[in-house]
């Protein structure tokens, strides 16, 4: 979709009381103790759950319903630590266990294909809609939703009317529809998803679970409370430090370190070193790392510093087209980055520099003669070296 | 001939004084561009010297038209205000606006697109390194120096690929060359620029690169299948990209099975478009058709 923050189920919920979505906050804790603490609190039955960045949390065994507080304490034991979709549970939400009556589905998304937003409805069941989607389709209704016009009270009725929403929940329904959209707007989100959208006894409707996935570039630009959604922990400790350095980084589980410019040059990178890898003991790249137009040594030794401390990394490539950045510039980039790093840069270097004061880029490299570092002229040349290496 | 961009394009720069977008008019003047001026509303009636060429500023899109023909401009301006640069510019009746600005909300954009409904206005980008005619003009930030004028015809979301291509097939040059940008909502799309190549009597055979998120390469392939009479060669960056995880490019992002690299290229090859497994290879697949041309 674009780049975003995916928010917990509770960090969602708190976006939408924010904004007068019906719900129920419930208490977050990180010890099994504190769970039993809050379900006492609470009081009566609660529902225990795991708070992760991941679908089918459910099925995993990570939502339990929990009869007394010391019940609470023991899925909580249970559920924290657990791996969902290898996504460590780090907190759990404790909150009333309140059975629905019915279940029904609610989203606004970003819809990429037809560059506008999209409402999605459903009063054909919660969890299993993907299910319904496939043998119903026509029960899961599809809205679009003009980007100028947006979500007007009219717009709001149409949208529970054509779902279907039962009569006695109308009007309740309009106005949930009507602060979703508030979510949406107001919060810049490209997914604000409510499953299941629930019917409690007395008729009520509650949102009992929310995805909401926020614009990076809106948040960047109007939203600086957003920052507080970031949960660094859950990152992985290289990706944290790239993250320190404001480098664009991501670990993968490879051998060959990749350091590019242009998020489509590197991907291609990747692409290319996993090729060449196949023909060296199937090597694969380490990581994904962008460090844009401007290659400085500081940048540079920054990005080598990141992909040195992986302990999988054998090798590492350097692909570097000059667009607007000079080779020479980014050849002195490397030979800084080499002095800074001095005997902490310990493993060979692959480097392939092509456009822009190219021959004043590999003059330099060939000047410095470093040990480690081996000029290849073509991008698939150096990756089948950078493969090689990694694999000596 | 080529696409949307040729010796004929008067071009202003939104945001011209500002440190990116001074550092690329002085870029696009020393290519040859024709740039007539740029716009800023607090530095209305005064000009700025850049590249070697005395550039007038001007209060708003509107007035920059009629005082010197534009008919093109190059946004630079930043992300917050990105939204208000483009209406002025749509409202202005811009027959080409190009939004290279990078990070710009994603509802923002949305907005635009909805209101370029039903308008004259072209928008390219935003998120992108713009579009270059070589030899005839240049409105973005793609260095002139790589490739020279020729038959082929390139559109690719993302940036430095655009320049990999162009550089692998210097020797053939280009029409055009244009980047669409990678964000989740832009203005111009594959398709868009396959049409208009197609279209384009200098242009002999087309490049397409695409990446991995969104269906957009499915459906360019669909296009080609019932639309292009031309040759084309694809590639697509992605295969090793780890689903669900965000690799910088905004429209980057593999969700499930639908937008994945593999899928892409199935499309595209179903469609008669031969795929190349890196940059080189593709570009070697477009000399075999050049030759044979």
């Amino acid at each position: 979709m674009g780049k975003t923050v995916d928010l917990m189920e509770y960090q969602a919920k708190e976006l939408f009381a924010k904004h007068g979505v019906a719900t129920t906050l419930g208490v977050v804790v990180e010890t099994a103790e504190a769970a039993r603490a809050a379900a006492e609190e609470i009081g009566g039955v609660t529902v225990i759950k795991a708070q992760v960045k991941a679908g089918g949390r459910g099925k995993a065994g990570g939502v339990k319903l929990a009869k007394t507080a010391d019940e609470a304490f023991e899925h909580a034991s249970n559920i924290l630590g657990m791996e969902i979709k290898g996504l460590t549970v780090n907190r759990v939400l404790v909150t009333p266990a309140t059975p629905p009556e019915e279940e029904y589905y609610f989203s606004f998304l970003l819809d990429r294909s037809n560059r506008s937003y999209l409402c999605i409805a459903s009063v054909e069941g919660g969890v299993e809609i993907e299910e319904v989607a496939k043998t119903n389709p026509d029960a899961v209704r599809q809205i679009p939703i003009n980007a100028l016009e947006g979500v007007t009270a009219e717009k709001a009725a149409f949208i529970v009317d054509d779902a279907k929403f039962p009569a006695e929940l109308r009007d309740q329904a309009i106005e949930m529809v009507q602060k979703l959209w508030e979510v949406f707007v107001e919060e810049d989100a490209t997914l604000v998803e409510v499953n299941p959208l629930a019917r409690l006894a007395g008729d009520k409707l509650e949102a009992l679970d929310g995805k909401v996935s926020l614009d990076d570039n809106a948040s960047e630009v109007r939203h600086e409370d957003h920052e507080a959604f970031e949960i660094r922990e859950e990152a992985d400790p290289l990706e944290a430090k790239a993250k320190d350095l404001g480098l664009n980084y991501v670990k993968l589980d490879g051998e060959i370190g990749i350091i590019g410019n242009g998020a489509g040059l590197v991907m291609s990178t990747l692409d290319v070193v996993a090729y060449a890898g196949e023909n060296h003991g199937g090597v694969k790249p380490a990581n994904f790392l962008d460090i844009g137009g401007g290659a400085n040594a500081q940048v540079m030794a920054n990005g080598l510093d990141v992909i040195l401390n992986d302990p999988q990394v054998k090798s590492v490539f350097v692909n570097v087209f000059g667009g607007i950045t000079a080779c020479d510039e980014v050849a002195n980039g490397i030979k800084g980055a080499l002095e800074i790093l001095g005997d902490a840069a310990s493993k060979p270097l692959v480097v392939r520099l092509d456009g822009n004061n190219v021959d004043l880029g590999r003059a330099i490299l060939n000047e410095l003669n470093h040990p480690l570092v081996t000029v290849v002229a073509t991008m698939d040349g150096a990756a089948d070296k950078a493969a090689e290496l990694a694999n000596a | 001939m080529a696409i949307y961009l040729n010796s004929d394009s008067k071009i202003i720069v939104q945001g011209m004084t500002g440190g990116m977008g001074a550092k690329h008019t002085t870029l696009m003047v020393e290519s040859g561009a024709n740039i007539v001026g740029g716009v800023n509303a607090r530095k209305a009636g005064t000009s700025v010297e850049l590249g070697g060429k005395e550039l007038p500023v001007f209060g708003s899109v509107a007035e920059a038209m009629k005082e010197t023909g534009a008919n093109v401009s190059v946004a630079f301006v930043p992300p917050a205000f990105t939204k208000d640069a483009c209406i002025e510019a749509i409202d202005a009746e811009i027959p080409l606006l190009v939004v290279i600005t990078e990070g710009v909300p994603v509802q923002d954009s949305a907005e635009v697109f909805a209101y370029l409904e039903g308008k004259s206005t072209r928008m390219i980008g935003p998120n992108c390194p713009g579009i270059i005619s070589p030899e005839q003009s240049l409105a973005g930030i793609t260095p002139h120096t790589i490739a020279g004028r020729g038959p082929i015809g390139l559109v690719s979301k993302s940036g430095t690929l655009t320049y990999q291509m162009m550089h692998e097939l210097r020797d053939f040059g280009f029409t055009t060359a244009i980047g669409i940008g990678g964000d989740p909502v832009i203005g111009t799309t594959h398709i868009d620029a396959l049409e208009a190549f197609e279209n384009d009597p200098e242009t002999k055979a087309i490049v397409m690169i695409g990446e991995i998120g969104g269906d957009a390469e499915e459906r360019a392939a669909a296009y080609i299948q019932a639309n292009v009479t031309k040759p084309v060669v694809g590639y697509v960056a992605g295969f090793t990209a780890p689903e669900g995880k965000t690799m910088g490019h905004a429209g980057a992002i593999v969700s499930g099975s639908s937008g994945t690299a593999q899928a892409k290229k199935e499309a595209l090859e179903a469609a008669g478009v031969k795929v190349g497994k890196t940059p080189s290879e593709t570009a070697e697949l477009m000399r075999e058709i050049m030759k044979n041309l």
